[in-house]
Parts: C-alpha cells; structure tokens; sequence
C-alpha cells in the first residue's frame, strides 16, 4: 500500500518530462497508473465487513509516528474513487488542456494530489494522516492556481489555502491532543498515534474530550466546506474544469466527511457530536441548496450543490445511527460518481461553446448527443429519480431521517426543502443547455473528443448499473464501509423496491414529492432566471430595486447575489486585509530604511530582553582576583578603550576606520591572552577584511558629515552606554554561575579518543556539532548570495538610467 | 588605483598565503586553525590580489567562479557526512581510516566536513568582495 502512494509520488516528478515525449497522449498514459491502481486495490473486493489489511513502516518511532497503512472498507471504497475517477480525469485533462502550455506541470500537480488523497485515506497514524492532509491543501492550492496569471485565480487559490491550512493547524492540534489522551488512557506512546489502537480506550470521558472534538469538527469543517467556511469552494471554481470534478467535487472535499467517518466509533454518538454535527450539517445543506438556486455559471451551480451535499453527509455521520451511516455511505458514492459526471459534462459544455452561463446555452442536444444523453443521466441519479444510484441515496436519507425520534420531522422537512432545490438545479445544469431553441454561443459547438466523453459515460453508466443492482454495491464494499464507520458489523441491504408497508410507502411519496416539487420549481426557475441576460449584481437600493427584480422574475438570482458577499467571504476578505494593513505598519515602523535607526532598535531590543532576566534571576558577582591586573593586560584594555573612544570622535572616515581596527586587534590580543587563540586568529582575519571591504566601498561613500544634534549624541551615547553595561554584566554573570561542566568535561576528554583531534574547538565544530555548522555554513552561502544579489541589482538599475 | 609596490607584494604574498591557508586548514584539527580561518584568509588574499590588480585578474587567478566555489563546498561538507549514513550511523557521524597517512596524519571524513566549510568561507568572502571590486 505505501509503495502505491510512493510510485504516484514518483510518477509525478516525471510527468512534466512524460508530457514533453508524449503532448497530448500523456492523459491516457498517466491513467494507466490509476488504473492499476484499482486493480491492484480491486483484488480485495468483495471485502468483507471488519476486513483489514495493514501495513507499517517505520519512521520517527520515539515519537509514535510510522507510515502505516490501513485498508477496510471505508478506506477501499475511496481508493477506488480516487483511483477510478483519477484515471477518467487524467484521460479527461488530456483533452481539455490540449494545446496550453503547462500541461506538464499540470499532470505533476494532479499526481501530487492523487498520491496524497490516496495516503489520507490509507494512512492509520494520525500525524501521518495530517502530513497526507496538509499535502492536499497545497496541491489543491497549485491547481485552483493553474492559471496563475489571472488574479482572481491567486485569489481564490489563496483563499481555499488560508482557509483549509488553518483548518489544518487545528485538526493537527487536536489529532496531537488525542495522541495525549490516548497515552494518559494508557496506550504506549510508539502505538499512541495508530488510529486502529484508539478504538481499544475510551475518550468520550477524558476531560480533553471536548477540546478534541472541537478541533477535528473545525479541520473537517473547513475542508469539506460546511458554513460558515464554505466559501472558498465556489471560489476554487477558478481551477480547470477536471480539477473541479475530481478534488472539489469526488475526492479532496470528502476528506474532511472522511475524517469524520473515520473517527465515528472513537468520538462519535455523544450529546456533543450530534449536535455540533446535526447543526452545521443542516445549515450547509439549506444554504448551499439555496445559494445553488442563484447561479448562473454551472460550474458555480455544482460547487453551491456539491457544498449542500456535504452538509447532508454531514448531518447524517452526526445522527449516526444504522440507517443513517448507511444512507451516508450510498449517498457519497453515488455523489461522487454523478457529480464528477456533471462537472465534465459541464465542462464539455465549456470547451465546445466558450461560456458556461446557464442563461446563455440552448438547443445543444443535437450538437452534442452523447454529452446530453450523459448530463441527463448523471442529472436524475443527482435528482435521485429511479432507477439510478441517486435515488437509493435519496430513499435511504429520508429513511434515515424518519428514524430519529424527536427532530426527525424538522430534519425530513430541511431534507426535502434541500433536495427540492438541488433537483431544480440538477435539471438546470443538465437539461437546460441541451433542450430548448439554439442559442448562439462564443464558440461554434460540436460534440467533445472520446476522452472527454468516456469519464462522464462510464460514471453515469455507472450509477444507473449500481442502481439497478443494488445488491453488487452493498455486498462489494458498501456492508464494510458501514461497518468500518459504525464501528460494529452490519449487513446493508440496498432494494429499489421495498414492498409495502407504511414506512417504505411514506418514503416514495416524500421522493415522489420532491421531484415533481423540483421539476415544477425548474419549469418555473426557467423563465425567472433567463429574464436576467444582463448582470443582475448591480448595487442598487434594496427597496425599490428589490420589488422589481420581483416584477421581473429575478429576485432569487438578485437576493442570493447580494447574499454571498455579506457572507463568511466579506469576514475572510476583512481579516486579509487587515493583516496586510498592520503587517505594513509594523514593517514601516522598524524597517525605515535608515541604518542608524536599524541599528538603534536592534540594541535596544537586545538591551531590554537581555536586561530583565538578568537583573530579575541572575547576580552578577565579580570574582576575587578580579583586581589582579597584570600591567601588559592593563595595556591592551587601555588600548582597547582608547580605539573605541577614538572611532566615535573621528572627523573622517578613514581615521574612524583605523581606530576601530585597533579596538578590534586589542579584542584580538584578549582572545590570545586568556587562551582562545582561535577566536584572536579568526578575529584578526575578519578586522583584516573589514579593512578591505572599507577600502573597497571608500570612493562611493559620500563626504562624511556629522548630523546629529547635541541631544542625539546624548541619547545615543546612554544607549551604548546601557548596552555596554548589559554586555559586561552579561559577561559576568556567566563567570559567576556555577554550571556543572558535564559537557565540556565530555567534549575535552572525547575530543581525542573519539574525533582523533586535540583541538577541542575545531573538533567540536567539525565533529561533535557539525549539523550546526552545516546549518551555519548554509547561512552563510545563503547570506553571501543575497548580498551578491542586492549589489547586482543596483548594478542593473544604474546601467538603466544610464541608458 | 595601480601601485607598484603593492602589485609586487601581492604577487608574492598571494603565494605565501595560499599556502599558509593550507596549513591551517590542516593543522586546525590538533591545533589552532580550520576550515573557516583558512577559508577567511585566502579570500583576504584574493581580495588583496583584485584591489592590487583588478577583480578580473582575482578571478582569472582563482579560476573557478565563486558561487561555483560555495555551491562545491556545500555539497563537499554534506556529502563528507552520507558516509556514516551509508555504514548505518546518524548522518555526519566522523569516519576514519584506520591508519594515519604521512603528513596529514589520521585521515577522516572530518577533514572533508572542515574542507567544505573552507569552500563555503572562501567563496562567500569572495562573492562579496569581488562584486564590490568591481563596482
């Protein structure tokens, strides 16, 4: 199992050089993989309830972090998701991009991607499972920002990054703070992160309980974009349509139901877990179903109803019973395998005719047979119209729903109210462009190449074959999904035809209901929304334009236009710019571009965080033979100060120079008398270069005048004054604590026996601590090529002007 | 700014110094010295060599570019430290041939830690001064 999140990771290192050799072929020779992939995984099949397959590797084992793998049936049943659906969407990309430059780069990120989901859901290690986690967030990130051109593409590559990045800091605060209490629960700390280990303690009493929940429904949240973070998905819409069907629709925005799935047994079915999840659920399913209702970019469509799907998916893992696990887990399938359908089916739409407003499509159905016939299908398995897949998930949800005892009825009613809308707008998405009297289009349409046709043929296909036989789906994987999330074996039989009895008979009239309801609504949403060619969000004055927005049959598209940025995004955007504003303050506040006020801060700043602990923990003490001065020692010091005072009260450059150099050799011949002569040979050849680097940069300097006035001298002579002190106390304060020299004890008596070296200094920075000299020398290379970079720079913009 | 008796001198000292960075770099494991004193002073000493002459006599000397210099040393220091990794040890643990060789005496990874760290000064020092020499 590692060894296939390891070989995609591979494979998309070499993508861009596959897509040099191959050009537009590369799509069906990367699918291949994915492919494999699935037949690699698909050998499991059926797998049985309560199957597991486990793999580990080792990694950082002191601190209970190894790569180990797991696969049941919940983490089977998304690889074969990501698999399948990856290869249809490679084929797809092939097609879709077909002349654009960065196809390579392009492939490399999809990869990147698949490898990553692949590890989310196969990983058992919760820190391994958040390093998969944090890794879809970037490579979602990379492709939202495909066209990076674009502004408006950074900008929502930037949001979906910010928004699922800090979710992410919160899901690793509270895997870290279950590896806690798991340790405090009594597992050893090498098992403590394994997931499979956590289902042996009991959380749902340690006191960290709700702070754990907290913070793993807040990472679930914002990945699987449940209000109020939900606004970064219709955003990521700025990435190419194959990105949009795979990560914001099948796979990357199910990480986050995943999550939660995948923790059901251990944290879930308390007071907390119900209510938090019931409420947020709801909410996402009403406000994505009504903002769906809107839009007129399809793509748009299908983001506002992909986030009202997952606030279902939500909702039920939050009701958690047997039913509901189990409508659940019909419904993500059948979700991502129609939704994945309809964004390609959308994005065919797309590339045949240029546009992607609803409002401006018509009459396709003859240009474009077969991406119709796919839409429509792909539509009524969203609809949940029989016999497709959708319409099990639909049956099981109210099911489900009618179980719960006292807010069923509220929860059947959202459900219904939701699924009335989505069925609208799945018949808008899907019918509509295709039915009515031709409309011209920027582009003349015809009908999309064979790979753009075989990913929404075979996923429709699909979920009319799994709809009519039910039974190959539950037995296959969907009984051990359901296990795997119930935590206890189930057996999940799934019937398009349930008998009669007044249960079942309720259930087919509420699903008879919502698709008459959601087909009048369509009828109706028609005309209301293709009156509005022109673009509705203008600013006008909410009274008088809303009653004719009303007149004119587009006050739905008008209202929710004027509701989404009053939304989560208007907080998002204000906190955005609220950072920038004050990180430019801060910036304009130390970095004046003026040397001496640079250097003023920094002493300063060192000065006070040095002064307080020292004067508050620490007595400096001078030591008894402090007075013993020897005379030449008397000399250098004398020297040393007369340099110092001497740099300070120059009048030209050159003689403050020299006089610092003799304060610096004076430091030097300090080193050699109290024995550190590899500090004095180190101190002599930097005074050395100092004097040449002066020399050097002498001529351009322009003539040196005083500025200051009387009262800065004064100010700054306190300053060096207090800093000097600082220094000396500091000095003398590690002379008179006593540490116990257990280290330099080690490091004098190893220095030869160990690293064959009798100078101990030298031995320590090459051998002992050559991981820190690495890092300094790194620095050091680091910092040469920045400087080298600023004076080419100014270089290049002399030689401009001169021009 | 052309003198001739600084042109002389460097043309001699150049010589001495190069070769007393050696043997500091050298002697730095038993006593004082190593690779970053060393490393200092032969840049010191090219960057005499290019004030004297000009920068582009400096790097005609030197032979190699800089940034070619500390991109060598750094791979010269890391790679001084994958020997252990390939004999099971955590990376940049010392390995040492086990007998000493005339001159160098006891010769060991170590030494090419400290010659990377040589590299890297030299050529960082040198980046710097030359590209100002030749403003």
């Amino acid at each position: 199992m590692g060894w296939s999140v390891l070989g995609i990771f591979t494979l998309a290192l070499f993508a861009p050089f596959l897509h040099r050799l191959l050009g537009r072929a590369t799509g069906w020779v990367l699918a291949l993989f994915p492919f494999t992939l699935v037949v690699f995984f698909g050998r499991h099949l059926p797998i049985l309830p309560g199957e597991r397959f486990a793999t580990s590797w080792s990694w950082v084992p002191s601190l209970g972090v190894d790569l180990s793998f797991v696969l049941d049936g919940l983490s089977l049943t998304f690889v074969l998701l990501i698999g399948g659906i990856g290869a249809l969407v490679l084929i797809y990309s092939g097609a879709y991009l077909g002349e654009q430059s960065g196809g390579g780069r392009f492939f490399a990120y999809l990869l990147l991607f698949m490898g990553s989901m692949l590890g989310l859901v196969l990983s058992d290690n919760v820190i391994t499972l958040f390093v998969f986690w944090e890794l879809t967030s970037i490579s979602s990130y990379l492709l939202i920002g495909f066209h990076h051109q674009t502004d408006s593409s950074r900008a929502s590559a930037l949001k979906a990054l910010l928004v699922t990045g800090a979710g992410g800091l919160l899901l690793l605060a509270g895997l870290l703070l279950m590896m806690l209490a798991a340790v405090q629960l009594g597992l050893p700390l090498e098992t403590a992160g394994r997931i499979s280990a956590m289902f042996s303690v009991n959380f749902q009493q340690h006191p960290l309980y709700m702070p754990i929940l907290v913070l793993l429904l807040l990472g679930a949240f914002t990945k699987s974009a449940q209000v109020p973070f939900h606004f970064w998905l219709p955003a990521a819409m700025a990435a190419p349509t194959p990105v949009s069907a795979y990560l914001h629709s099948a796979t990357m925005v199910k990480a986050g139901v995943y999550i939660l799935a995948r923790f059901h047994p251990i944290l879930g079915g308390t007071l907390q877990w119900k209510t938090l999840m019931i409420g947020v659920g709801v909410v996402t399913m009403l406000v994505g179903a009504i903002m769906a209702t809107g839009q007129r970019d399809l793509k748009r469509i299908l983001a506002y109803s992909t986030i009202s799907v997952l606030g279902i998916l939500t909702t039920l893992l939050g009701v958690g019973t047997v039913q509901a696990i189990e409508a659940a887990v019909v419904f993500l399938v059948a979700h991502a395998l129609y939704k994945a359908a309809l964004f390609m089916v959308a994005g065919n739409i797309d590339h045949e005719t240029g546009t992607r407003d609803v409002t401006r499509l018509g009459g396709l159905r003859s240009l474009m047979p077969v991406t119709a016939i796919t839409g429509i299908l792909a539509a009524f398995s969203k609809a949940g119209a029989p016999p497709m897949f959708g319409f099990l998930g639909k049956e099981a949800l109210y099911t489900a729903k009618l179980d719960i005892e006292t807010i069923g009825l509220w929860l059947i009613i959202g459900a219904v109210v939701a699924n009335v809308l989505l069925v609208a707008m799945s018949l808008v998405v899907a019918v509509w462009p295709f039915f009515g009297s031709f409309r011209q289009t920027p582009k003349t349409p015809h009908e999309a190449p064979i790979s753009m046709l075989l990913g929404p043929v075979l996923l429709a296909g699909f979920g009319m074959f799994v709809g009519l036989i039910p039974g190959a789906f539950d037995r296959s994987v969907g009984s051990a999904m359901s296990t795997a999330i119930l935590g206890f074996p189930v057996e999940m039989k799934l019937k398009l035809w349930h008998g009669l009895n007044p249960e079942s008979i309720l259930v087919m009239a509420l699903s008879g209901f919502t698709l008459a309801t959601g087909f009048v609504l369509f009828m109706k949403l028609r005309p209301w929304l293709t009156h509005t060619l022109e673009l509705a969000c203008r600013l006008e004055p909410w009274g008088p334009g809303v009653r004719r927005a009303w007149q004119e049959g587009r006050l739905l598209h008008e209202l929710t236009c004027r509701l989404e940025p009053l939304g989560p995004t208007r907080a998002y955007e204000r906190l955005l710019a609220g950072l920038a504003w004050s990180a430019q303050g801060v910036t304009r506040l130390i970095q004046s571009g003026y040397l001496r006020r640079y250097i003023l801060i920094t002493i300063l700043a060192v000065v006070g965080l040095v002064s307080y602990p020292l004067l508050h923990s620490i007595q400096p003490q001078l030591s008894q033979n402090a007075w013993q001065i020897r005379p030449h020692e008397a000399v250098v010091a004398l020297l040393t100060l007369a340099g110092a005072i001497a740099t300070v009260r120059a009048r030209y450059r050159l003689t403050g120079v020299a006089a610092l150099g003799v304060t610096g050799l004076g430091i030097a011949l300090t080193f050699v008398m109290f024995g550190a002569p590899d500090l004095a040979m180190t101190q002599v050849m930097v005074e050395t270069l100092t004097v040449i680097l002066f020399v050097l940069v002498f001529y351009h300097l322009p003539p040196f005048v005083p500025r200051s006035t009387r009262r800065q001298r004064f100010r700054d002579l306190v300053i060096s004054m207090s800093a000097g002190l600082v220094m000396a106390l500091v000095v003398l304060a590690t002379a008179s604590i006593h540490l116990e020299p257990v280290l330099s004890d080690f490091f004098a008596r190893q220095s030869l026996s160990a690293a064959y070296g009798r100078n101990v200094v030298n031995v320590i920075l090459v051998d002992f601590r050559a991981l820190d000299t690495l890092g300094e020398i790194t620095v050091l290379a680091v910092a040469g090529f920045g400087v080298y970079a600023l004076l080419r720079l100014k270089a290049r913009q002399k030689g401009e002007v001169q021009k | 700014m052309k003198s001739l008796i600084l042109q002389t001198a460097s043309r001699y000292l150049i010589v001495l110094l190069v070769i007393f960075s050696v043997f500091i770099l050298l002697r730095g494991h038993n006593e004082p010295g190593g690779g970053f004193v060393g490393g200092l002073l032969i840049a010191g000493a090219f960057a005499l060599y290019g004030l004297a002459y000009e920068p582009k006599a400096a790097r005609r000397l030197l032979r190699l570019d800089p940034r070619t210099i500390i991109g060598v040393g750094l791979v010269t220091a890391a790679g001084s430290g994958l020997a252990a990794v390939w004999h099971g040890q955590p990376f940049l643990t010392g390995q040492w041939l086990p007998y000493p060789i005339p001159f160098l005496g006891k010769l060991g990874t170590v030494f090419f830690f400290d010659l990377g760290v040589y590299l890297v000064v030299l050529g960082t020092a040198l980046l710097v001064l030359l590209t100002l020499e030749e403003e």
